[in-house]
């Protein structure tokens, strides 16, 4: 129980000791996963293999055989199908940064309308339509 | 001593360097942004510091999550243009100004914002659409050396508004103590309302970028009192990143000229927006 969100917040030119949060948790918000520790700690060898697909020769490798590529990296069981099945909700639920699972989706042509399409179900082509019509809203 | 001679916030949004990498900024959906640029590209063209900080996030580009800083400072000679994954933009190498860099550094620790100080960093579009935003065609060279100050807003908990506001204040005090008298330029950079990622992706939330907007200028103080959730909430889980914004008011005076200002929406899945800043009290533009 932390009383830190009742108390006002100092706003002195100068100050550094504010928080109107202190640990009390990450926010729990309707269709928004937060990248968090925990998230990151879960997700960390999965994050390290997608941000080794910066590298073209790395790309090549992971091609020629996911799996084994997965394994090196010693992603967990249930992260390596996520992979293989390009199951991208279940890579951020089991702990990809969406900016590390882009760099899976970019090697294989999807843009981040693509997985806008993805994560909110929508589809691409209504998901880029939403967006162009001054993007989608609360409620 | 140095000075602060203006701050520009602007979005870091790969799409719109790619825009211009492919030529595409006359494309119906890009021409509005990239005219929506063009006062303030002008104005800073006849506006030259002798130096730029630019404060940004990096996408995991230039650093892993195996280490996470907060908040991070290069004191580099030179910052190598990052592949991100299909060869670098078409854009000149950083050259950094490591004097100026060294001096930050031990302002900063000295008023306890303890940095992670980098030697070597590849910049990422998060550091190279903010200056492509500047400056369309560097040519051979960036107008001038420039200095990467990164925060972390990737990976919750990210450093408090009031925090980066607070950095940026102390940013500001440290360039002012620069022994050398040097104009410089401070770019905030990311935002605005975006979300990437769960069911909520694609939200846009244009009366709070429009507040955002004009408070940033009018009264920063009350941004920095936003809490996480609250950002997250109303800006969605990646435009909180529009904390970075603050460093760059931070480290300028309390009332500042607003140039030019601009909103477009979307760039990829983000509401774009530009707001330049005079911080030359009392002069004339
Ligand atoms: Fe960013």
């Amino acid at each position: 129980m932390t009383l830190s969100s009742l108390s006002a917040p100092v706003r002195e030119r100068g100050t550094t000791s504010m928080s109107t949060e202190s640990g009390a948790g990450r926010p729990d918000l309707p269709g928004t996963p937060i990248f968090d520790g925990d998230s990151s700690r879960r997700g960390l060898r999965m994050n390290k293999l997608f941000m080794s697909l910066r590298d073209a020769g790395n790309r090549e490798r992971f091609l020629a055989d996911e799996a084994a590529y997965c394994r090196e990296f010693g992603v967990s069981a249930e992260q390596e199908k996520a992979v293989l099945d390009r199951d991208w909700q279940a890579m951020i639920d089991l702990g990809g940064s969406i900016f590390y699972v882009y760099k899976l989706a970019m090697m294989d042509g999807r843009s981040m309308q693509y997985l806008g399409g993805v994560f909110t179900g929508m589809g691409e082509d209504d998901f880029l339509a939403a967006m162009r019509a001054g993007g989608r809203r609360d409620g | 001593m140095a000075e602060v001679i203006w701050g520009l916030a602007t979005s870091h949004v790969p799409s719109i360097g790619a825009a211009m990498d492919r030529g595409k900024t006359d494309d119906p959906n890009w021409k509005a942004l990239f005219d929506g640029y063009a006062p303030a590209r002008a104005w800073l063209a006849e506006h030259q510091p002798d130096v730029a900080i630019v404060v940004y996030n990096d996408h995991a580009n230039g650093i892993d999550l195996d280490f996470v800083p907060t908040f991070g400072l290069g004191t580099a000679e030179r910052y190598e243009v990052a592949d991100e994954g299909f060869g670098r933009r078409p854009v000149p190498d950083v050259i950094g100004h490591p004097e100026l860099s060294l001096h930050l550094v031990e302002s900063l620790i000295d008023e306890e914002f303890d940095l992670t100080v980098f030697q070597e960093l590849a910049v990422d579009h998060g550091f190279t659409v903010p200056l492509s935003v500047w400056t369309p065609d560097p040519g051979d060279a960036w107008p001038c050396p420039v200095i990467p100050l990164l925060v972390n807003v990737i990976q919750y908990p990210q450093p408090t508004a009031a925090r980066c506001y607070a950095l940026g204040q102390a940013l500001g005090r440290a360039i002012r103590s620069y022994p050398e008298d040097i104009t410089v330029g401070v770019l905030g950079t990311g935002g605005m309302s975006h979300q990437l990622a769960g069911a909520r992706a694609g939200f846009i939330n244009p009366d709070f970028d429009h507040m955002w907007m004009e408070t940033i200028e009018t009264d920063p103080g009350q941004l920095a009192a936003m809490s996480r959730e609250e950002l997250i909430r109303k800006a969605g889980s990646e435009g909180i990143e529009l904390i970075m914004w603050l460093v760059m008011r931070g480290a300028m005076d309390d009332r500042v000229t607003k140039v030019h200002s601009d909103y477009f929406v979307p760039a990829s899945n983000t509401a774009a927006g530009i707001a330049l800043f005079d911080n030359r009290n009392g002069q004339p533009a």
